[in-house]
């Protein structure tokens, strides 16, 4: 009888082309994915004269430097960000690698359309230059974010060096979210309690009820935000929710294939006693809607909660960090979260742009008025051209929000989407560090439902009190 | 890449947990074509704030920085690898670094080193107190000593690297080359792993 693995051992020994005596493991790729800031490596391969080595596994769309006020390269305002987005069509042509570009109704976010087109799958390593590549992890993928030297080695050889093999942890939620509580606040409830650094090159796996009844979109929301509690991937077990939701996706297996994959993925699940270099168990229950209040992610608290005091922090170090993201966030100790004021709101990016994510916030707006500048970004033409056929684009128009084309958006601030100097601004983004969203930009990081409350009242609000009638 | 062997040259210390890629370089810079250089683009939003030590006299032709925890957090850009590299930077020595920036900076030729928090901030408070003082790092020997010709804070520390890393930085070589080279080997590997797994 051999050890009882982990999901993570299981697709780790998949995947190990050579394990070198030093621990350096060469690890095939299962996917890649591109995006509009991958031109680099591929300089790279035409300056040593390298073919893409394996295109039929290779996908990419425009997301980070297209505009979301048109869905095609005039719109994009600066020429460099139409080269880069004009350079990667062309990169596609000349290597051949599957593209979704503008104008095509599956271009969006490719953290959200690697799911969407089924291109993510359990048990499979995928790799992305872009550190929110975790979020794959949500279907029972390894999936982490690379630089771009390791993008142009994926290029020219579809493998990668990983210098060892990460450590793990298991992360457990236990019992059921409130009536309110979303995935985002699960994950926001996760980076406060173990902080940004609590999961440093680790491999998470999300485990527990609370994971299990979680919808895909929802687990996707959790994977994402990983990478903010430092660690290098997150990851779900593949289950009946898994299944159900790749099925008749246009690149997942199809007819008997489908049958034999399913099988195998039924095996992937940590087995009974698989090992973890660290646990964590946090109790669903006890998890309220969130909100950050500073400038990292796990500045993060319950909406009932206040700012903390810097006075009240340990060392003098903490005191000193904690009194400079008040300072920039132009808030003060003790101050209540519901009373922060929100000037902006942005609905979109990888970590909530999805359907799911777009009903949540609309069920939110409905028969209410937005009184601050509001953005709904969906994801994907294929999550906008389906929140539109829901009718739910109408109940963004009619609370006042901007209802705008797929991409990263306000979410990277390299587009034009910008929040201005000392702007509040609700975001359902996953970063909300010193001018992130623009210079002087102050981004409180919350749910989509939240960010569609602190829209309709100007502040951070309690969400669980508009679902209950008030206000 | 140039290779890496011992550097001798003047560490600045910089006082900031969780310095992020985003202060590293802020965003909205990652469209400026590599060619064109990063140097001036480091710590951009920051670098003109009063007491900020990067443009300081004494700092000039640092190679060396002694950082506090989670330096390099946040995205995988490795345009916060560039900059520092580009600003004439071979060496950060923090008590932790961001997942992504660490492998990041061993691709540019920059070598990331983790030294316990306590000895981190020693160096620190010693660099501070004595500005433009060097430190030597051996990446052979795996030693940073230091500070030199000053009589403060000095002790010889030794650091872990993985092998594989320290052999492609000697050499001054990237893995492409070295992966290259197994084409063999990975292309029996796909042909077991396409018929476990054909649907792939
Ligand atoms: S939405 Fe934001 S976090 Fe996600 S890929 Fe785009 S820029 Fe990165």
């Amino acid at each position: 009888m051999s050890a009882p693995q982990s999901l993570f051992d299981k697709i780790w020994a998949r995947h190990a082309v050579v394990t070198r005596p030093d621990g350096a493991v060469l690890l095939l790729v299962g996917r890649h994915l591109l995006h509009d800031g991958s031109g680099a490596a591929f300089r790279f391969l035409a300056e040593r004269k390298l073919p893409l080595h394996d295109r039929r596994h290779t996908f990419g769309t425009p997301d980070h430097y297209v505009s979301t006020a048109g869905n095609d390269l005039a719109s994009i305002s600066e020429a460099f960000r139409r080269d880069l987005v004009a350079g990667m069509a062309e990169n596609a042509r000349k290597h051949g690698f599957t593209h979704f570009g503008l104008g095509d109704p599956r271009q969006g976010i490719i953290h959200v359309i690697g799911p969407e087109q089924g291109i993510t799958l359990p048990g499979i390593t995928m790799v992305c230059g872009d550190s929110h590549t975790s979020s794959h992890g949500a279907l029972g993928a390894l999936a982490f974010g690379i630089g771009a030297s390791e993008v142009a080695h994926v290029l020219a050889t579809q493998t990668l060096w990983q210098s060892r093999k990460p450590q793990s942890m298991r992360i457990s939620v236990e019992g059921k979210l409130g009536a309110g509580v979303t995935p985002k606040d699960a994950i926001l409830a996760i980076i406060a309690r173990i902080g940004t650094a609590g999961g440093t090159g680790k491999v998470i796996e999300y485990a527990g009820p609370v994971f299990r009844d979680m919808s895909i979109e929802g687990r996707l929301s959790v994977c994402n935000m990983s990478i903010e509690a430092g660690a290098r991937a997150g990851m779900v077990a593949p289950d009946e929710t898994t299944f159900a939701y790749l099925k008749g996706r246009p690149y997942a297996p199809q007819g008997a294939m489908w049958d034999r994959a399913v099988a195998f993925w039924r095996t992937l699940p940590s087995d009974p006693g698989a090992a973890f270099d660290a646990e964590v168990t946090l109790d669903g229950s006890a998890i309220e809607p969130m909100a950050t209040w500073g400038t990292s992610p796990e500045h993060a608290t319950a909406v009932t909660g206040a700012v903390p005091d810097p006075a009240a922090a340990p060392t003098a170090e903490r005191r000193e960090a904690l009194a400079a993201a008040l300072h920039y966030m132009g808030l003060s100790p003790g101050m209540r979260i519901d009373e922060i004021p929100i000037n902006r709101v942005f609905i979109g990016s990888c970590t909530n742009s999805r359907i799911e994510d777009l009903r949540a916030a609309a069920a939110v707006l409905k028969g209410r008025k937005a009184k601050v500048q509001a953005w709904a970004v969906p994801g994907s033409g294929l999550v906008k051209r389906q929140a539109e056929r829901e009718g739910l684009d109408q109940v963004f128009k009619d609370a006042g929000f901007e209802w705008r084309e797929p991409g990263c958006s306000m979410c990277a601030g390299v587009n034009g989407d910008l929040v201005d100097p000392g702007v509040h601004c609700a975001s359902t983004s996953n970063r909300n560090f010193v001018g992130r969203q623009g210079p002087g930009a102050r981004t409180h990081l919350m749910s989509p439902t939240m960010a569609a409350a602190a829209a309709v009242t100007g502040h951070i609000t309690d969400v669980r009190r508009l679902m209950a009638g008030e206000a | 890449m140039e290779p890496f062997s011992t550097v001798d040259a003047k560490a600045m210390p910089l006082d900031m947990t969780n310095v992020d890629t985003d202060q590293l370089v802020p965003a909205r810079y990652l469209w400026r074509p590599r060619q064109d250089g990063y140097a001036e683009i480091l710590f951009h939003d920051l670098r003109s704030e009063p007491g900020f030590p990067l443009d300081a006299p004494a700092h000039k032709g640092a190679a060396i920085m002694v950082a506090d925890r989670n330096f390099g957090c946040g995205s995988s850009r490795e345009h916060a690898a560039w900059a520092l590299v580009d600003s004439g930077f071979r060496v950060v020595i923090a008590p932790s670094f961001g997942d992504i920036f660490y492998s990041n900076s061993f691709k540019n030729g920059l070598l990331p080193i983790v030294l316990p928090e306590a000895r981190c901030a020693e160096l620190r408070a010693a660099l501070a107190r004595n500005p433009g003082a060097h430190l030597v790092v051996d990446l052979p020997a795996q030693t940073v000593t230091g500070p030199v010709g000053v009589n403060d804070g000095f002790s010889v520390d030794s650091f872990a690297v993985d092998p594989l890393r320290k052999e492609l930085l000697i050499a001054g070589q990237d893995e492409t080359g070295l992966t290259l080279s197994l084409a063999d080997t990975i292309k029996g590997f796909v042909a077991g792993y396409a018929e476990a797994m054909p649907w792939v």
